[in-house]
């Protein structure tokens, strides 16, 4: 039996909006809200052509009052419904943070699981684009850092899609963060990678299943987001040189694919995490720390190397920026100074 | 909007069960708490005896809550603050379940995972925040809710006058004016934001003057009175079931225990919690009752037996419930 399957190239931004367009008619408890979602379609286009399909009632505009709106989206949701929350840029979550870490994160678990609270908050993340430190961070650490959040950030149109359709259709709050960098957004330069083939139909993708971009044997390069574009960029000046590095793409930071991980670690020897979130007590934190628990099944040819924010904001200035957030030719670099090494067994 | 017989009597048994509610957990809170030989610097062990943690008591503000839940129906939410039991006793949440929450039981209506400022029954739609100020904003959205979903239900936030100056109280009253939310906003305003005078935290004598700022009615209700809370919730409630919006209510009303328990309630006059008592609003709306031959001595001691045995069964149960199993922190982070 073959069933067709069609699909078209999609960007980043409009398999989100696909995702959200087709769960919207699946189910009519669905309905977004955010600055700037209706007429503009986010300013980031994760909502462009909503309005048009289905009203201001469904896609509504709020005042710039996230702690309203985050706070609002709980108490919708508690009665039922299933709201898509936008905060416009990652940046702006102190100003409704309560909201999120108290209370969306917090209220299913202090209930003893009496109350659900099925609502996603997308957002916007990353630098590369000149926006300065308050506009350009990426902070999903800091999010999966708090119990009670799923935390899902995709790197490419076909994950995003599947990510958001399980993301809305999840019983539990998810924070769904995308890159602006890999949005597809014709104002914003562009990473190849993100823009890919996109089914027409539904279809979800389960969170806490990292994806093997490309195969590699020497060397494990964990990430997500836009660093996957530059790792696999990175991977095949590597391979010019005779080094295969694997890339591996967390997808979801909560749940968290240890064991893909480890899987990956234990057969190539050597592990780099690229990230462009804040070094310190991050992400790259975590995956170093993990493997360092597993260090009895984990035979290391090198030590663990991480490339991250070197705990600066992001610098305003082009090339103050491009050293603070990691650079293709930078995981190249690492990549490089961990295949040198020759540790005594 | 005038009281029934049966709303009248129906506050004056909620008023006296909330009383005797707090009075009973003044003293279960106190078990234990005072070490045997008072250790120096330590007068008061917060984590001790059967019920932990901080305590809030809400003894004095009675009118508050059932002036405004002899509105509501089980279909109807409300949003409490982190001095909940009024709010919850008066919205008919389950008075065992509570009480076992409290002392951190299995039974409890979060399985003991919340403990007495986190209060979660869904089944009449109570909830409520230990986060100054954060449930309105969620109130907003539970009324959002009942627009979307075309009932003609209500939200009600309930919140101290020192939640008045936080942010989420400002972007909850423009949201609900903005998009015309079936949500009433009820400020008990106590005097003391904790320990803080309201002259010294808020530039205004009364909240109920913000509403204007919002395109909505607001209404400074300046006695601590059930009844007078009552006509203007009435107002409310049914402006917003009608679909009319928003309203901004401020009571005047009196806490007769400190913050918490074991508060020193050094920034008090001496007497005044004493003073407060003088004008108890359980008795005078017992004397109105009476006034209009509704209660008399044999029917009121009915009454108080009646809530006693329901406040001791709660405590029973609350005691005498099992705690739940250590590992059982690890579940509900997330629902299956």
């Amino acid at each position: 039996m073959s069933t067709t399957t069609t699909t078209r190239r999609l960007t980043m931004a409009q398999a989100i909006s696909e995702a959200t367009a087709q769960e919207m008619e699946r189910d009519p408890r669905v309905f977004v809200m955010g600055e700037d979602v209706g007429k503009y379609g986010g300013i980031f286009s994760a909502t462009t052509g909503l309005l048009d399909k289905f009203g201001p009632e469904r896609v509504m505009d709020t005042p710039i009052s996230e702690t309203g709106f985050m706070g609002a989206a709980l108490g919708a949701a508690a009665e039922g419904l299933r709201p898509i929350s936008e905060l416009m840029f990652v940046d702006f979550f102190g100003v409704c943070f309560d909201q999120i870490y108290n209370h969306i994160a917090k209220n299913h678990y202090m209930s003893g699981g009496a109350c659900k609270y099925p609502l996603v908050i997308t957002t916007g993340i990353g630098g590369g684009y000149n926006d300065a430190a308050q506009h350009s961070q990426c902070l999903y650490s800091i999010f999966a850092h708090v119990p009670g959040l799923k935390v899902v950030v995709p790197s490419n149109a076909y994950d995003a899609k599947g990510l958001m359709t399980s993301a809305i259709r999840d019983d539990n709050p998810v924070v769904f963060l995308y890159h602006k960098g890999i949005m597809g957004l014709s104002w914003m330069s562009y990473f190849e990678g993100s823009t890919n083939e996109v089914p027409e139909e539904q279809y979800t993708i389960p969170f806490g299943q990292a994806r093997v971009v490309r195969e590699g044997s020497d060397v494990t390069i964990v990430t997500l987001s836009q660093m996957v574009q530059k790792s696999v960029l990175a991977a095949d000046k590597l391979a010019e040189e005779g080094i295969s590095a694997e890339v591996l793409d967390l997808r979801t930071l909560v749940p968290l694919d240890r064991a893909a991980v480890l899987k990956s670690v234990k057969r190539t020897g050597r592990l780099l995490v690229a990230d462009e979130d804040y070094l310190s007590y991050g992400l790259s934190g975590e995956i170093a720390a993990l493997v360092a628990e597993n260090i009895d099944t984990v035979r290391l040819k090198a030590p663990v190397r991480r490339l991250a924010v070197p705990d600066v904001p992001i610098p305003f200035s082009r090339p103050l920026e491009n050293f603070a957030i990691p650079q293709v030719e930078n995981i190249v670099a690492s990549v490089r100074g961990l295949m040198t090494f020759k540790l005594d067994q | 909007m005038e009281a029934t017989a049966e709303q009248l009597l129906w506050m004056y048994e909620k008023m006296v069960e909330i009383r005797e509610y707090e009075e009973t957990m003044a003293k279960v809170y106190l078990e234990a708490k005072l070490p045997p030989k008072v250790q120096k610097g330590l007068a008061f062990d917060i984590g001790a005896g059967p019920v932990p943690g901080e305590m809030h008591l809400a003894a004095g503000q009675e009118p508050v809550a059932v002036g405004v839940c002899a509105h509501l129906r089980r279909d109807d939410t409300v949003v409490g603050a982190h001095r909940p039991h009024h709010f919850a006793i008066a919205k008919d949440v389950d008075l065992n379940a509570m009480t076992a929450e409290m002392y951190g039981k299995a039974t409890g209506l979060g399985r003991g995972k919340g403990g007495h400022m986190h209060l979660f029954d869904p089944a009449v739609k109570f909830s409520c925040s230990g986060i100054v100020g954060a449930g309105a904003p969620q109130a907003c959205g539970a009324a959002l809710a009942a627009k979307k979903l075309g009932t003609d239900a209500v939200a009600i936030a309930f919140f101290g006058e020192g939640a008045a100056n936080q942010g989420a109280f400002h972007e909850a009253l423009n949201l609900a004016a903005l998009w015309k939310l079936p949500v009433v906003f009820v400020v008990e305003d106590n005097k003391y934001g904790i320990s803080v005078e309201k002259s010294a935290s808020t530039a205004i004598a009364s909240n109920a003057d913000r509403a204007v700022a919002y395109g909505m009615p607001g209404v400074l209700v300046e006695k601590n009175d059930a009844v007078a809370v009552f006509e203007a919730a009435g107002v409310a409630v049914a402006r917003a079931r009608r679909g009319e919006g928003p309203t901004l209510i401020e009571v005047k009303t009196d806490r007769y225990f400190g913050h918490f328990q074991g508060d020193p309630e050094t920034y008090r006059p001496k007497g005044e919690a004493k003073e407060l008592r003088q004008h108890d609003p359980i008795p005078a709306l017992g004397a109105l009752l009476r006034s209009r031959d509704l209660l008399d001595d044999e029917a009121d001691a009915a009454l108080r037996a009646r809530v006693s045995a329901r406040v001791q069964a709660a405590y029973d149960f609350g005691r005498n419930s099992p705690y739940p199993e250590p590992q059982d922190a690890l579940l509900h982070v997330f629902a299956e």
